[in-house]
């Protein structure tokens, strides 16, 4: 009973603008992510796949080594290095941008190679067979199928990277949670801003699983 | 890159203490064992539980399932830590709320096992829930018709088989356990991702604190994944899934 007579929603409205900053951050994080990391996932599942074995032994490594981590490390170490290898310091932000973008590229290929696998292999060779080089091959006949069959998975992973985002909170990067959290400091009231982040979390992936749940029974190819 | 190599640094005292970097570290690994394998007991018994009654006939039930299913997987588990850590004390009785506060022992370590526990059992009651479904009804139908209630019928036919078939998605969660549990430094737990921050920032020597880091959740991933490959291979039914290998 205490509890909903304190709860104050009252301070949720002057910290909108601040906490909207932090989710315009989480979004475009998770943007770039997803973009770069299909992009790159598909090239690494097409480096797996091909019959050149350092290269394929090499995506294999990279992948396997990206998942068997917990991501905040692959954070911690990639803001650690990064200034490192560059010789000069990067803020939060971009570092996080990089970091995602490349660990989430090891879950997105996973997918594209299990994409690329579930197109018939008779496809591969009636490319081949026509005169097509390999390029043209993988760019109109595998991909676009391996793409269309693997969306909702695609999707899926991109959800769960939006609640991965979160974690930018170990290096100090000013996201959704972040924001909320200096919000929640600022009023003194830590606990109503943690609980409205939650429900906006929430409120967002729900959407987010129910879309991805009509696409998959609209989307399937009918063979 | 202008960085000086110091790999005698886990034996070196820490700053402010009798301690080396070395006893941080084990430390880190004894809690991250901790808090994974205890929230991954909780997350088989929620788990199990739960998955059950999301195939279960009374709609009540299910729907129950569905909405702690729901909730579980849709807040970042990073939100949850400072939900359990911070929000839920303050809906609890007064009396209650202080000793939480001021003398509960290991406060850090039950939020974070509670909460991993229940992030993770809406996982595997996913996982459950798939097992149950991908068995023919016939098996169901069969366990009616020689006498069992819905129960008995869960219990000896439905449960047992569904557990071995889902053996290899519940590595994966397994696996991830250890991984997830590195949020809980969040909230204040001494498991190795906090150590890790910790002896980066007293020692300096960040590639060396991260790599053996590193190397520590490797084997507890590793550790993880032979554990439960012995496990479904002592599990099989003769006669059912891939037991001819």
């Amino acid at each position: 009973m205490s509890f909903f007579a304190q709860f104050d929603l009252s301070v949720i409205g002057p910290s909108l603008p601040f906490i909207w900053t932090g989710l315009l951050f989480t979004v475009k994080l998770t943007v770039i992510a997803m973009t770069g990391g299909i992009i790159l996932g598909t090239l690494l599942a097409l480096a797996r796949l091909s019959p050149i074995t350092p290269l394929a032994m090499a995506a294999t490594w990279y992948v396997n080594l990206m998942r068997s981590i917990p991501l905040l490390m692959v954070i911690l170490w990639f803001f650690l290095i990064i200034p490192l290898l560059t010789g000069k310091p990067m803020g939060a932000e971009n570092s996080a941008i990089i970091t995602f973008t490349l660990f989430e590229a090891a879950y997105y290929s996973e997918i594209m190679r299990a994409g690329i696998q579930s197109v018939p292999r008779g496809q591969v060779w009636a490319g081949q067979a026509i005169g097509m080089t390999y390029a043209q091959t993988m760019g109109h006949i595998i991909l676009p199928q391996a793409f269309r069959n693997m969306l909702p998975v695609l999707l899926t992973q991109t959800i769960i990277l939006f609640q991965d985002t979160s974690l930018v909170y170990a290096i100090g990067a000013k996201d959704l949670l972040k924001a909320a959290e200096i919000a929640g400091k600022n009023y003194n009231r830590p606990v109503e801003m943690y609980v409205f982040v939650a429900f906006v979390y929430f409120v967002i992936c729900f959407a987010l699983s129910r879309l991805v749940k009509h696409l998959q029974s609209r989307i399937a190819i009918i063979r | 890159m202008n960085y000086h190599w110091n790999w005698g640094i886990f034996l070196e005292q820490v700053k402010a203490g009798e301690e080396t970097y070395l006893d941080w570290l084990i430390t880190g690994f004894g809690w991250t064992l901790a808090v994974a394998l205890t929230a991954w007991v909780m997350a088989l018994l929620c788990g199990g539980i739960i998955g059950t009654l999301r195939t279960a006939p009374q709609r009540g039930l299910a729907f129950f399932a569905t909405c702690w299913v729901e909730l579980f997987r849709n807040i970042p588990l990073l939100v949850q830590m400072f939900l359990w850590f911070f929000v839920v004390p303050e809906l609890l009785p007064r009396e209650l709320s202080l000793w939480i506060k001021q003398d509960m022992p290991a406060k850090e370590f039950v939020t974070a096992v509670l909460c991993l526990g229940l992030f993770t059992s809406a996982r595997v009651a996913e996982q459950v829930r798939a097992g149950v479904q991908s068995l023919p009804n016939g098996q169901r139908m069969a366990g009616l018709a020689i006498g069992f209630t819905l129960p008995q019928t869960y219990r000896y036919v439905i449960l047992p088989m569904a557990f071995r078939i889902i053996i290899p998605p519940l590595t994966s969660e397994f696996m991830n356990i250890f991984k997830n549990s590195s949020v809980a430094f969040a909230i204040g737990v001494l498991e190795l991702t906090f150590q890790a921050r910790q002896m980066q920032e007293d020692s300096e020597q960040g590639i060396e604190t991260y790599l053996a880091v590193t190397v520590l959740y490797f084997i507890c991933a590793f550790v993880a994944n032979r554990g439960m490959a012995f496990i479904e291979k002592r599990s099989r039914v003769p006669g059912f899934i891939a037991t001819s290998k």
